[in-house]
């Protein structure tokens, strides 16, 4: 158990590349919090600053008050999870639990004791004389963990722990982590690289880019208020709808149609000072089927008619893609977006919006639908710097 | 079903023809020539006295392993292996660590080190043999003015010793090198996480890990050393009792053109080294990693 605080901490490599900067994260003593951003954001080289596995170029790491920056990962106690698992081929599972314990010097029995628990817990008692090369993907990834909670370190580190498990087992041991960090209380820090594990699992997350830490929240913050562009795309799926918009005279001019901004959006930028080109941000959840509202909720937001592109039906929602006619929405900030983020949704022929509508709802391919949308759950952006202009202080 | 096993067979048929001709040719290059040894090893047949040529069975056999020659000579051989393959080991695996994690000039280090493995190994026994001899040899005047090195048994040993491990040493880093690739990354990264130092990763996850490749190596180097000729016939021409077996092979069978005697030292050598094989299979596909199947 234990804090671990990240105080400016920076890592320049001899070529002069900086792969992480000035990084400020206070980890609470039990608390269970998630790095996550696009490849080469730096959440790993932040991880591997943690466990010593990369020296800190600048900053301090301290791990309970004490200045950790000089110490071998050995000393650090801490435990690693990597996405590869890293078992020792040569040995059986007992063997590759117990042997951070035996480097230890611990006797025997309490080695043996320690492993049954853990093998126990992890539901691994069957496999203990097995060598990992026989094991399926789960039961490696639990004997990994099994690996790291025998030595009951001051933290777990993960680095994409269930990126090598299928979807189905993926979604099945994030529970189990999640559960297992609630039992043992242990401070864990969590990379990932897939937004729904960093919004399921973290008691806070820390969204990355480029090295530089964007955000620092809960699940629910990050959703209900990020604080820039790239944020408010990365959080959520699918993504954040961005179009470009102008204010004016107390309402938005967007590819939408105009939207009366309401009190509170109006007050958030005026506060932000807002400049009169500015990028509109809903979320595809902020959407539904006109048809299926009543007319006083009608009456309370905006409602717009298009044209169905395609419709993807999940059973329990739809997902209705629109082409809008208009700009797209632009941004430098966007582009890196969608560059780290490998999306492709950057059409010529006008911006698509997506929406997430009920199951009732009767659109269908091809046809036009009224789609409605509450203007009071809208999100401004700066297209300059891409920072939030209705952020609540 | 019956066109499938038509199919497999038109197959496998054609599979045979295909490896027709390479098999004959290994049959005319390498079992007729073992067969023909056997055969000859079975008979008194001296080129000097061709007449009195006759089939005598295992009396061959007898007189060479009743012979004192032969087993000095064996001993000579076991000691130049084990210990220069052990050297070459210790020093092949410092020398792959090096290539290994070097990180500037990669491939001119490795080029580098590899150059004694590339000198024709006559060349470069020679240019041993100036360097120790008494006369001219700059190295022996530096360690023992005066004295004759390669006129002495134990100094000579150590000599041919000393060129075989500085001729291999970069082959047998090479193929450690290769098993060095094997071990990833992050199982050392674990293992530092785990609370092993470097000798402990070392000893405990890199070695076990590189087995297989380690076996080969040993097994590769082994079966040469075994039947170490040209650095000795260079450096002492087996005086002193520094004569491996194929030394004294050489000695009755091209100098002494006993077909005979020869034969049959030749198929003890043969012999050996089958056994150094099988020895070394059997070691290594018992220790494979990853292979569980029944060994507990």
């Amino acid at each position: 158990m234990a804090e671990i605080v990240l105080d400016k901490v920076t890592k320049r490599y001899p070529d002069g590349a900086l792969a992480v900067s000035d990084v400020d994260i206070t980890i609470a003593d039990g608390e269970f919090i998630i790095l996550v951003g696009p490849s080469g954001c730096g959440k790993s080289t932040t991880l591997n600053m943690i466990a010593g596995l990369e020296d800190i170029t600048d900053g301090e790491l301290r791990i309970d008050g004490q200045r950790v920056n000089e110490r071998a990962p050995k000393d650090r106690d801490i435990a690693m999870v990597f996405q590869s698992y890293a078992l020792y081929p040569h040995m059986s599972v007992r063997e590759n639990m117990a042997f951070p314990l035996r480097l230890a010097h611990v006797d025997k029995e309490t080695i043996n004791r320690k492993v049954e628990d853990a093998a126990r817990i992890l539901d691994l008692g069957q496999h203990l004389d097995r060598k990992p090369g026989n094991l399926s993907g789960g039961q490696r990834q639990r004997v990994a963990m099994g690996r790291a909670i025998v030595r009951d370190p001051k933290a777990f580190l993960m680095d994409e722990p269930l990126s090598n498990l299928d979807a189905k087992l993926r979604v099945q041991m994030r529970t189990s982590v999640a559960k297992l960090q609630r039992r043992l209380g242990t401070t864990t820090v969590y990379v990932t690289h897939d937004q729904t594990e960093a919004m399921t699992l973290g008691d806070r997350v820390v969204v990355m880019r480029g090295g530089l830490v964007q955000q620092i929240g809960s699940p629910q913050a990050l959703y209900d208020q990020p604080v820039n562009l790239f944020v408010a795309g990365f959080i959520g799926s699918p993504s954040m709808n961005f179009l470009p918009a102008t204010l004016a005279d107390g309402q938005l001019n967007t590819p939408l149609g105009a939207v009366p901004l309401t009190d509170r959006i109006r007050r958030l930028a005026e506060a932000a000072k807002a400049p009169r080109e500015v990028i509109v941000g809903l979320r595809p959840e902020h959407f539904e089927d006109a048809e299926l509202l009543d007319d006083t909720e009608r009456a309370r937001g905006v409602t717009f008619t298009a044209t169905v592109e395609v419709l993807e039906s999940m059973g329990s929602d739809k997902f209705a893609y629109f082409l809008v006619e208009g700009e797209t929405a632009t941004s430098a900030e966007l582009d890196t977006l969608a560059a780290e983020t490998g999306s492709t949704e950057m059409t010529d022929s006008g911006p698509q919006i997506v929406t997430r509508l009920s199951a009732a709802s009767a659109a269908h391919e091809g046809a036009e639908l009224d789609v409605w949308f509450d203007p009071d759950k809208l999100h401004l952006f700066d297209p300059g710097d891409g920072r939030t202009l209705t952020h609540v202080k | 079903m019956k066109a499938i096993t038509e199919g497999k067979k038109a197959e496998r048929r054609l599979g045979l023809w295909l490896c027709a001709p390479a098999a004959l040719v290994m049959v005319a290059v390498t079992a007729y020539p073992i067969i023909y040894s056997v055969w000859l090893s079975l008979q008194r047949y001296d080129l000097r006295f061709p007449a009195e040529r006759e089939f005598v069975g295992l009396e061959n056999y007898v007189t060479v392993l009743t012979n004192s020659y032969w087993w000095s000579a064996f001993g000579v051989t076991t000691l130049i292996t084990v210990i220069s393959v052990v050297i070459e080991l210790v020093l092949g695996m410092a020398l792959a660590l090096v290539m290994h994690r070097t990180l500037v000039a990669r491939g001119l280090i490795r080029t580098v080190a590899l150059i004694p493995y590339g000198i024709v190994t006559v060349v470069a026994a020679f240019s041993w043999r100036y360097a120790w001899d008494d006369n001219t040899g700059y190295l022996a005047q530096l360690f023992a003015p005066d004295a004759a090195p390669l006129t002495q048994r134990a100094s000579a040993l150590g000599i041919i010793v000393l060129a075989e491990v500085w001729k291999t040493v970069p082959f047998m880093a090479l193929l450690l090198m290769a098993g060095l690739a094997l071990v990833p990354e992050d199982l050392l990264k674990a293992a530092s996480m785990d609370g092993a130092g470097p000798w402990q990763r070392f000893t405990k996850v890199m070695l076990p890990v590189m087995k297989p490749a380690i076996l080969v190596a040993l097994l590769f180097r082994t079966l040469d050393a075994f039947r170490i000729f040209d650095n000795i016939f260079v450096l002492t021409s087996g005086a002193q009792q520094t004569g491996s077996v194929s030394m004294q092979t050489y000695n009755n069978l091209i100098r002494g053109l006993n077909l005979g005697i020869g034969s049959t030292m030749s198929v003890l050598i043969f012999i050996a080294v089958a056994a150094i094989a099988f020895l070394f299979v059997k070691v290594f596909g018992a220790a494979a990693p990853g292979n569980d199947g029944g060994k507990r």
